[in-house]
């Protein structure tokens, strides 16, 4: 077998008397798995995803495989005769319903995060346990409940109407209010966690430090807290916005046929419609407006803890 | 609407104490955390313009104490006075007082520059009078071309004169310091106690440090309070203290100190190595002799008039600029020059010196 010169060369590596040869392999061996299975299941089907975005939809929903830009012609309201906004707005209220449930799940779990971290360690960990609760959970189960919760019958529903918020004898769903009700109780735990997990190892003393040197209570939050918090912060960003962007089943369940967002509009392109090319397209959309709002969020973090 | 509130309190409370004495009271004060008492009753002054120095093992209420001068923490009873009005009722962000924390505490994500003035902006300074007093600040430490720098980007040392600059900046009657060199490597930190200690001196204020490191006390203060579970043991001047323990703790805590088990009969104290004088009179029947390894005095084959010793001397070791010997009986340890010409296995006589003898209370 064919050597190259430093190969065989003995060499020390972690106290362990080996050859550069050697390492190679070991090397291979351990990475070789992950390398093999995202390759499989992660960048192939991407590739296969992106191609098939440009084929063409068949009379009996056969795939066509020709290039063309059709797809994204018809996603951006041209393929008719005239324009039609209607997948655009769908995109956009996706965005929007993803911004909006990842700013109120942070809203909500900052405080709850700092609660659990000044608890004792034993009702910590119960209070995280009901936080992970509603992991075990089926997903649509959960949002079935939530339609019974909000359903025209029970206590909810009859309090918004003595509110004057629905009408009487209405039920609180569909609409905007359960949709967001839904996402939020979905998607909390994945911003709990990560906040958590840095507020638990937040360094007190520079609160202190902020107190001793006369800072007012907002003052210490915004440069005792905050930037430390700033890696919990994007983790649960990351972690609740990519997710939500693309749900299907709450929006469905909760807010009908007016809450249609892009996740249904997929689902609804690989099944009912059979058109594989458009459904790719507008995965391939989402999978761009997912990274472009990240990458959006990446540069103003850094943009403002440059500022400071 | 709040901010502004709190923003200018601080300023009128920190302006209207800053015309008093200056002199710290503790009276009194007394802490406990759950079952564990870390304070029980302690009291003392600091004078104006005094460095003193709390000085104990790890648990021994120190930091405790300073946390409660800070405002950080709520003492259970007793008193601190800070030019006779009280200051328990002040939060942290309301006392004429500043902390230099262990780990330095620095804004990660704010400059030197903006770390320094913290304090100034916290309470309303605009920018032109905080640039007046933060540049002089940055000088005095030297740390004038950091400015710019953030935490991450300097050293050990560099870290802790920001957090000097940080606290003095603000002017404060007494600037706490929490073990503040603990982070330092020894030949740093050995630089570091004198240029605080000169630092302190050409500032004219009261200082009042946290440590467990003996040397350190010794180097930086002009008063040592040696505490053990929350009490005060003793307080006095470096040299009073060193020379003369009240107890064996404080005798073994600062410096080295050899013990001698001694019992009183007849106005004289019998030891282990014979019948010992000493200046002061014991209190009881049984107790402890102290006397340091370098106030033993060798004599050789002579044999001293009184306190006499005969040992042989059973290990010796070189360190540089002393040699310490080991002897026995009595396992004694004594310091000589690194000339003194000794080696292991001689016999000599040694005398203890009566006034160096110390009559320790347990």
């Amino acid at each position: 077998m064919f050597t190259k010169p430093g190969d065989t060369a003995q060499l020390l590596w972690n106290g362990e008397l080996t050859t550069r040869g050697r390492l190679y392999r070991l090397g291979l061996g351990l990475a070789g798995g992950p390398v093999l299975w995202l390759g499989l299941f992660l960048l192939a089907p991407s590739v296969v995803l992106i191609a098939l975005a440009f084929a063409q939809r068949g009379a009996y929903g056969q795939i066509e495989w020709t290039a063309t830009l059709d797809n994204f012609v018809r996603l951006a309201g041209l393929g008719g005769d005239r324009w039609t906004g209607d997948y655009l707005l769908i995109l956009w209220r996706s965005v929007w319903m993803a911004i909006v449930t990842t700013a109120l799940s942070l809203l909500l779990s900052y405080p709850l995060a700092f609660f659990i971290a000044s608890r004792t360690p034993r009702t910590r960990y119960l209070l995280l346990s009901l936080v992970m609760v509603p992991f075990c959970t089926n997903m649509v189960i959960r949002t079935y409940a939530w339609q019974l919760l909000l359903s025209r019958q029970l206590p909810i529903a009859r309090l918004a109407a003595m509110l004057g918020f629905i009408d009487a004898e209405s039920s609180l769903y569909p609409s905007a209010f359960a949709v967001y009700l839904g996402m939020v109780s979905t998607f909390l735990p994945f911003a709990i966690l990560p906040l958590y997990t840095n507020v638990e190892r937040l360094d007190w003393s520079i609160v202190e430090a902020a107190h001793d040197l006369y800072a007012s209570r907002w003052r210490v939050f915004r440069h005792a807290i905050l930037p430390q918090t700033i890696p919990g912060l994007s983790a649960a960003i990351i972690l609740t916005f990519i997710p939500a962007m693309g749900t299907f089943v709450v929006p469905d369940l909760l807010g009908g046929a007016n809450y249609m967002l892009v996740g249904s509009l997929i689902q609804q392109q690989f099944g009912a419609s059979r058109n594989l090319p458009f459904g790719a397209a507008a995965s391939f959309a989402l999978m761009a407006m997912t990274l472009a709002v990240l990458f959006l969020l990446r540069r103003h973090g850094k943009e403002a803890a440059r500022e400071g | 609407m709040e901010g502004v509130g709190v923003g200018s309190s601080p300023r009128r409370a920190v302006g209207a104490l800053t015309q008093g004495g200056g002199e710290l009271e503790v009276r009194g004060v007394c802490k406990s955390f759950g079952e564990v008492q870390v304070l029980r009753d302690v009291s003392f002054t600091v004078r104006q313009g005094e460095f003193v120095t709390l000085l104990g093992p790890s648990g021994c209420g120190k930091t405790t104490l300073l946390r409660i001068i800070a405002g950080l923490e709520k003492a259970d009873s007793g008193q601190v006075l800070l030019s006779g009005s009280p200051l328990c009722g002040l939060p942290a962000n309301k006392r004429p007082v500043n902390t230099v924390f262990q780990s330095y505490a620095l804004f990660p994500h704010l400059s030197v520059y903006e770390n320094v003035a913290f304090g100034l902006r916290s309470r309303g300074m605009v920018n032109g009078e905080v640039d007046r007093r933060v540049l002089p600040s940055l000088d005095m430490l030297q740390l004038g071309s950091f400015a710019r720098r953030y935490p991450h980007q300097l050293s050990g040392g560099q870290k802790q004169r920001v957090a000097l600059a940080r606290a003095l900046v603000n002017e404060p009657e007494v600037l706490l310091l929490d073990e503040p060199m603990s982070a330092l490597d020894a030949k740093l930190r050995a630089e570091v106690q004198i240029e605080i200690r000169r630092l302190q001196r050409r500032l004219g204020k009261t200082f009042i440090l946290v440590t467990h490191d003996q040397d350190e006390a010794m180097t930086v203060s002009d008063r040592v309070l040696v505490m053990r579970e929350g009490r005060i043991e003793q307080g006095g001047e470096p040299t009073e203290v060193y020379e003369h323990p009240v107890n064996r703790f404080v005798a073994e805590f600062l410096g080295l100190a050899n013990l001698i088990g001694a019992r009183a009969e007849d106005g004289v104290l019998a030891t282990e190595l014979g019948r010992l004088m000493t200046h002061q009179q014991p209190t009881w029947q049984r107790g402890t002799l102290a006397i340091r390894p370098e106030r033993v005095r060798v004599w050789g084959d002579e044999k001293p008039p009184h306190n006499a010793v005969h040992v042989m001397i059973r290990e010796l070791i070189f360190r540089g600029d002393h040699t310490d010997l080991f002897v026995e009986p009595g396992n004694l340890r004594v310091r000589v020059p690194a000339t003194a010409g000794v080696r292991a296995g001689q016999h000599v006589w040694l005398e203890l010196p009566a006034e160096h003898l110390q009559v320790l209370a347990d």
